[in-house]
């Protein structure tokens, strides 16, 4: 499941001249289709340019009962860093208890998976010689996923263009988070689909 | 034909009008100068509210996602809301000086209120000290103006609730208000409407609903 962030009236952060919620889109675009092409089902929360609420868009990947997913957000990287990825899972405290889950806190019973798949995507971006930092923060949609889940969040020099990478340090540097993450989600699904393990990728009794 | 006494009077009256004037006018000038030479003093000497006292600031650091102490020492006053409050004061200050690690935009002034309040239902400690909630309450042109991203919003939540924790301890719990209202982010990522855990193991990393 992509989630492209923000939407609509919110468009995100400014990266120059382009919006956060334009690029999200595009990159889970271009997300998508790399997925597509090895083979994997992809739901995404949006395909234009809409309003989208958090709990909308944890419903989807709720519904969806995704292996993984991804928030896809941008921002703007600081004056004296190269661009980077962010790499962020919720900071609910893990929990064991799979019953009835309250909806702002469902995440809790995932985290354990979510830190593998961040470490799984942790691993290609390294792999990639791409710079990634780690943390943990409340992030609405994702508190609510009761899938393993994390936000990619690419810190980017300015756009000089409003509608496509015309930055040239961005326009290498996107391509090859996507193919990144791509050949991460591909491994995740192989290590997802070995037995003894259920279709969310828990351990089966 | 006017007396002569009535002339003199007039004339007297006169030359006690241009008298009053002048003096009136040296005055005026008198207060003005003392005016600029007030104006000119800037910056104005901080008024001494209470001693220096070491304080411990937590600044984040854009550079390598982290939030590190910084030891100043600081006239902090006795009351720990007043205190509360000048510690954020400074640490936002360092995060607006031109070579922050953690550019934000605002200042001292970003910070409206600090109010401590007893963790309902806390337990555990001592009833004399009983572990505090702070409630921060920021302006909203600090809100605005803060750049929009997961990590700077999340670093600035931290380095608030380390620093309140780190010279506060009896603070284990943080709330954000926008202007005296709850507000869902704040620059559009990092949720305010959750309750952030400031204690010294995971400094505000952890959060409750």
């Amino acid at each position: 499941m992509l989630d492209a962030a923000h939407g609509g009236d919110d468009p995100g952060a400014k990266l120059g001249a382009q919006a956060e919620k334009d690029f999200a889109l595009a990159l889970a675009g271009r997300l998508r289709s790399l997925l597509v092409a090895r083979g994997m089902d992809v739901v995404v929360t949006r395909e234009a340019d809409v309003d989208l609420d958090a709990d909308h868009r944890a419903e989807i990947a709720n519904h969806a009962a995704a292996a993984a997913c991804l928030s896809l957000h941008a921002t703007l990287a600081g004056a004296n860093g190269g661009p980077s990825v962010h790499l962020f899972l919720s900071s609910l405290p893990a929990t064991k208890d799979v019953g009835l889950l309250p909806w702002r806190t469902a995440q809790s019973a995932w985290i354990e998976r979510s830190i593998a798949l961040a470490g799984v995507l942790n691993a290609a971006l390294n792999a990639a010689g791409i710079p990634v930092a780690l943390g943990r923060t409340p992030l609405a949609p994702l508190d609510s996923m009761t899938c393993p889940a994390a936000a990619v969040e690419l810190a980017l020099p300015p756009f000089a263009d409003a509608h496509q990478a015309s930055e040239a340090a961005n326009a290498e540097f996107v391509p090859k988070v996507a193919d990144a993450l791509a050949a991460a989600l591909v491994e995740w699904r192989s290590s997802e689909s070995l037995p003894g393990r259920n279709q969310a990728g828990e351990p089966q009794p | 034909m006017i007396p002569r006494h009535q002339t003199v009077l007039l004339i007297v009256l006169l030359l006690a009008s241009a008298a009053m004037g002048t003096v009136l006018w040296k005055q005026f000038r008198r207060a003005h100068e003392r005016l600029l030479r007030g104006e000119a003093t800037v910056p104005t000497e901080a008024p001494l509210v209470a001693p220096d006292q070491p304080a411990t600031l937590m600044v984040a650091n854009d550079a390598d996602n982290t939030v590190e102490p910084r030891v100043l020492t600081l006239p902090l006053p006795q009351d720990s809301e007043a205190r509360a409050r000048a510690l954020l004061g400074q640490l936002f200050e360092i995060d607006a000086a031109p070579d922050a690690t953690h550019p934000v935009p605002g200042g001292p002034d970003s910070i409206a209120q600090v109010f401590l309040l007893p963790i309902p239902g806390a337990n555990g400690k001592a009833a004399a000290e009983p572990p505090l909630l702070a409630v921060v309450n920021l302006t909203g042109s600090f809100a605005g103006g803060h750049p929009s991203g997961i990590e700077a919003e999340t670093l600035t939540l931290r380095s608030i609730c380390a620093t309140l924790n780190a010279n506060l301890p009896r603070i284990e719990q943080v709330r954000f208000l926008v202007d005296g209202q709850p507000r869902p982010t704040l620059a559009g990522h990092a949720d305010l409407t959750r309750t952030y855990l400031a204690g010294p193991t995971e400094p505000g990393s952890g959060t409750r609903p």
